[in-house]
């Protein structure tokens, strides 16, 4: 039983952070926002340098070979930056789909495109069920898309694309127009289910792990500034009205935390439990971020309420990633259904499961 | 990063299981805020020790079993799966005993050590004041050195277990020309030395679960200083920081209220009463947030072997389990409906459990170990870097 990351994983978020300090500022979030498709070829290849679209690609097809418990640290400091590209659908979904396509059959289909993703040269993006919106369509070279319980592979030439502008410049989404075909067909039947379940549930731990670093992120800009900022004659970060909001929202990131990192072990070893505890992953972390826009929100006054002042950038990403693979509410109808309606899952690390 | 159990772990937990199983008392013990209550759990924890698992994480030598922090883990989920006795000397075992460890002599660590793991005596804590709560910096007892012996003079308030309790350990005054956190020790206080007078209190449920200590010329032996003269701040720091942090609250108790509130709501649900609809989310959010206790407590106990310190991360620990063993019994009580109210042992209340007792004493939790208000002063001041003026 060991909670704490490696050395190596500590350096590798650290690496991560300070390259997105550096190259990912608010400034530079905004810039891209001005952008028609928000995204930019030439970051996306900087990171791709720093090996974060391969991170989990096969070292033998090029990548990092790593697992969901880099990943998530990772992910984690995307949010810290709000991050604007489609790191979640192309590295931390796209890229393990195709490599359970390759595991199942579609080897050199997989193998194609899993080299050319890890180095920077083709970006995916999946789709899901729960959501009628593509992320990151208009900029992807393949698409995975759910027809039923089949999944179809569908390159950009075949599909055609409708923006659906969203509150989140940073998101971009779109309704997809295509044909599915025994050609784009790759995975059929309760095999293309399961797939289906194993991509979205990693998209909701990604969705976790970057709620983790906004919600921190809003705390930290929140604390910062009721520091500095001066009334009465004091700073008003010395009232405890405002303390007391701001570590209110301390607390629910950090009981979110250790069940997004659980979220991740069990993403990587395939637990039967994963989807259980992905979902409390989302539901924590994501309550958590929301929560902190709030509160960062109220002890800014006026001025967080501007488009000036950089902390809508992050109201803006809990907000969409609250709703992406499935909202806050959704996982936790998913978790009642789990918990009070079927066996439940079992306690972290314990004796006995609901009802046993 | 690895979330599973080594065969060696999971042998200490069969073991556990296996004497808890045979050990445990078949019918619920007496309150131990009652007389009869006491001295039943007392025996209790007299069993416990003969079994070597009383002190799970202490040193052999000192009467533990020389366990590591997550084996302790391990058997308080055993402990609290088995549904054994609260434990009545925790001021002593959880508190005071590890500060002991830090911060006492030699003689000090055998002397009450293994007198503290048979509960042969037992301790009540000695921190708040009428005019020292929250702002505990300003203690007006004070314990003056006269020979071989301090001489204390004052009052001390709420103190838990304080009614039976054998000793009280707290922070006294020893520079009567000091003020704030300065010229404050430690002292361990025999409660029958001549001149203190106990005054048992009620609370709400009308138990005597805490007291007021009167010193009128109390001798307490020097040696009975833990830590230097002066530097009593920080040993009950120390002792503050495993009251809120990690020993005071194991994630299994909340875990196994989690689990009994699923079955309280399956039952209700079943037995075709009325459920408000919107218990079905706020019980799995409790069984959630107690899941997210418990990895957070892994996650904290895994730092803590690699070699790290508790700090102020302690408080946000107290805000996290005290909000939520509140919501806990509030849900179970919403279940429970009319016959929530009912005291146990009323004809109707078969079934009603102990959630009653248990909204009531989880109320205490927002303010006992430190409000929770002064808690987030914490959290703001010094893992926020807020300003405190």
């Amino acid at each position: 039983m060991e909670f704490n990351f490696s050395e190596d994983q500590q350096l590798l978020q650290q690496a991560v952070r300070d390259f997105l300090a550096g190259e990912c500022t608010p400034a530079a979030v905004r810039e891209l926002w001005e952008t028609e498709t928000g995204r930019s070829k030439a970051f996306w290849s900087q990171l791709a340098e720093i090996g974060v679209p391969g991170l989990l690609v096969p070292e033998d097809h090029g990548g990092l070979g790593m697992d969901e418990r880099d990943m998530v640290l990772v992910l984690e400091e995307a949010g810290r930056a709000a991050l604007a590209e489609p790191v979640i659908s192309t590295a931390a979904v796209g890229v393990p789909l195709l490599v359970e396509l390759g595991e199942s059959g579609q080897t050199e289909f997989a193998k194609k495109w899993l080299g050319r993703v890890a180095g920077g040269e083709a970006l995916l993006a999946v789709g899901y069920e729960q959501s009628p919106f593509v992320a990151d369509a208009h900029v992807a070279d393949l698409l995975l898309l759910p027809q039923g319980k089949d999944l179809h592979a569908v390159e950009r030439g075949d599909i055609s694309v409708t923006a659906q502008p969203s509150n989140d410049q940073s998101q971009r989404l779109f309704s997809v127009d295509w044909s599915p075909s025994e050609k784009t067909c790759v995975a059929q039947g309760t095999e293309g289910a399961a797939l289906q379940a194993a991509a979205f549930d990693r998209g909701v731990l990604a969705c976790a792990a970057e709620q983790l670093g906004v919600g921190q992120q809003l705390i930290d800009m929140a604390a910062l500034y009721t520091s500095q900022r001066q009334q009465f004659g004091v700073a008003i970060g010395t009232f405890q009205a405002v303390k007391h909001r701001l570590a209110n929202a301390k607390v629910q990131v950090e009981y979110a935390r250790a069940v997004v990192y659980r979220a991740a072990h069990s993403a990587a070893t395939g637990s039967a439990q994963r989807s259980a505890d992905v979902s409390m992953a989302k539901v924590m972390a994501g309550e958590a971020a929301l929560f902190a826009t709030k509160e960062a929100l109220q002890v800014h006054g006026a001025i967080g309420y501007t488009y000036e002042q950089d902390l809508h950038v992050w109201m803006k990403r809990a907000w969409s990633l609250d709703l992406a693979f499935g909202s806050g509410a959704w996982h936790r109808a998913r978790l009642a259904d789990a918990i009070i309606d079927g066996q439940g899952p079992a306690n972290a690390f314990g004796y006995c499961a609901p009802g046993n | 990063m690895d979330l599973t159990y080594t065969q060696e772990q999971e042998n200490f937990r069969q073991e556990a299981r296996q004497w808890l199983e045979a050990n445990v008392p078949s019918e619920p013990l007496a309150s131990f805020d009652t007389p009869e209550g006491f001295e039943a759990h007392r025996q209790w924890e007299h069993k416990l020790n003969s079994g070597g698992w009383a002190m799970v994480p202490w040193p052999m030598e000192y009467g533990g079993r020389g366990a590591n922090l997550l084996e302790w883990l391990i058997f308080e989920e055993e402990y609290y799966r088995v549904g054994a006795p609260g434990r009545v000397n925790q001021n002593g075992i959880f508190l005071l005993g590890p500060t002991i460890m830090e911060y006492g002599s030699p003689e000090q660590k055998a002397r009450f050590l293994p007198k503290m793991a048979s509960s042969e005596e037992v301790w009540a804590q000695g921190w708040s004041e009428p005019n020292a709560g929250s702002d505990m910096a300003n203690i007006q007892a004070t314990a003056i050195t006269d020979g071989d012996a301090y001489v204390i003079n004052g009052q001390k308030t709420w103190a838990s277990r304080g009614a039976y309790a054998h000793w009280l350990f707290g922070m006294f005054r020893t520079d009567p020309d000091s003020s704030r956190h300065h010229g404050l020790t430690f002292i361990l206080v025999p409660l029958d030395t001549p001149g203190i007078t106990v005054r048992p209190i009620e609370k709400i449920n009308g138990k005597k679960a805490f007291a007021e200590v009167f010193f009128d010329n109390a001798r307490v032996p020097l040696d009975n200083r833990l830590g230097d003269e002066g530097q009593g701040w920080s040993v009950a720091m120390a002792t503050a920081g495993f009251e809120r942090g990690l020993m005071l609250r194991s994630p299994s108790r909340f875990q196994n209220t989690a689990r009994k509130l699923v079955e309280l709501y399956r039952k209700t649900l079943a037995a075709g009463g009325f459920v408000d609809p919107s218990l079905r989310d706020r019980v799995t959010r409790c069984w959630v947030e107690a899941e997210a206790y418990t990895l957070n407590t892994y996650q904290t106990v895994s730092r803590l072997m690699a070699g790290d310190k508790i700090g102020a991360e302690a408080s946000l620990n107290k805000i996290f389990w005290s909000e939520l063993d509140i919501r806990m019994h509030e849900a179970a009580l919403s279940l429970l409906g009319a016959r929530g109210e009912l005291r146990p042992g009323a004809p109707g209340a078969e079934g009603v459990d102990d959630w009653l007792d248990g909204f009531i004493f989880a109320l205490a939790g927002p303010i006992y170990a430190g409000t929770n208000e002064i808690q987030r002063n914490i959290i703001a001041e010094r893992i926020l870097g807020m300003p405190r003026k």
